[in-house]
């Protein structure tokens, strides 16, 4: 399988990702530069994290309109999966292909250490080979992750199960203590109605060898490299409709 | 032509920045201080012939790049010649 991982000036999450999906899972990974136009045969897309155009301005602003956007937009909403670490998280909210915003950390402190987050739904391309409940430990690594929207986007996301993960204890509650940086209802990670794009705060290439402190990170890999192998189109029709890919992964 | 766009978080968003501004301000005895919200301020030097052409320009910055509606709302002011 072949994952393009995309270069934005000032990405610094872009070799472990590399890494990970090349060296650990065995997979083919190219960097993709960002002024490029073409994301070449990709079958999986990584907006990796870091700090894209220095984050100036607000997190993920300027990286919106990169040339190579244009590409994983068409990418996206042609059913490919699209995978955004972090700071590509907040270039997909930027970008608008994830609702909503992130705010500085309730502690105007950058937390930088492991955290657990709880898998709710398996149903998306990254989470196909979890189970519903799973509590994983992946380490954070942020300033600016306090995750925001209206009341009735977040009343939605509820309601269509795009919330995938949530921080939670080590043994899987949803409480204010386990939320490292105030984001609404725990959020950790999202995904669109076509549940192909999916984006998280956590690092889970940073957490894919037990050496590193967790391999728990595999997991979200493994179920996109399970789920859609060799070419997304073959499990994905281009078409995907709203809600279609439910019932057909879900566990 | 001098352009200012104010940004400022929605007043449904939390701003801990403001709120530790605030923290502060009491601390030196600004007891009187009941509330800060932090913004982003931006002078804008454009070409242009008249105000509402400087006024929509800035507004296009704004939406497409400036504020992120999401969570901040503007004001654009320019300076009368």
């Amino acid at each position: 399988m072949k994952f393009a991982v995309v270069v934005f000036p000032g990405s610094n999450c872009d070799h472990d990702a590399y890494y990970a999906v090349n060296n650990v899972l065995g997979q083919d990974a190219e960097m993709v530069w960002h002024k490029d136009t073409s994301l070449g045969n990709a079958d999986a897309v990584i907006l990796p994290g870091g700090f894209a155009h220095g984050d100036y301005l607000r997190t993920g602003a300027i990286a919106r309109f990169s040339p190579i956007m244009q590409a994983v937009k068409s990418f996206a909403a042609a059913g490919g999966p699209v995978l955004g670490i972090c700071n590509g998280f907040q270039v997909l909210l930027e970008a608008g292909l994830l609702p909503g915003a992130m705010l500085r950390n309730r502690s105007l402190h950058f937390r930088c250490e492991h955290v657990h987050v709880r898998v709710e739904h398996t149903d998306t391309l990254f989470t196909t080979s979890c189970n519903v409940g799973q509590v994983l430990r992946i380490p954070i690594a942020h300033g600016e992750g306090n995750y925001y929207a209206e009341p009735d986007v977040i009343e939605q996301l509820e309601r269509n199960r795009q919330i995938i993960f949530r921080y939670v204890t080590a043994s899987g509650e949803v409480t204010d203590a386990a939320n490292p940086n105030g984001s609404a209802h725990n959020i950790a990670g999202i995904t669109n109605e076509a549940r192909n794009v999916v984006g998280l705060m956590p690092h889970p290439e940073r957490a894919c060898e037990l050496a590193v402190g967790s391999a728990d990170g595999r997991v979200i890999f493994e179920s996109v490299i399970n789920g859609v192998g060799g070419h997304f189109s073959r499990t994905v029709p281009t078409t995907v409709a709203t809600g279609s890919v439910v019932g057909v992964l879900e566990k | 032509m001098r352009t200012r766009v104010f940004v400022t978080l929605k007043p449904s968003v939390f701003d801990p920045q403001g709120t530790t501004v605030t923290d502060a301000l009491h601390t030196l005895g600004y007891t009187s201080v009941k509330d800060v919200r932090q913004g982003k301020y931006f002078e804008l030097d454009i070409d242009a012939t008249s105000t509402d052409e400087a006024r929509r320009l800035a507004s296009e910055a704004a939406d497409k790049l400036l504020a992120n509606p999401v969570i901040e709302s503007y004001r654009v002011e320019v300076d009368a010649r």
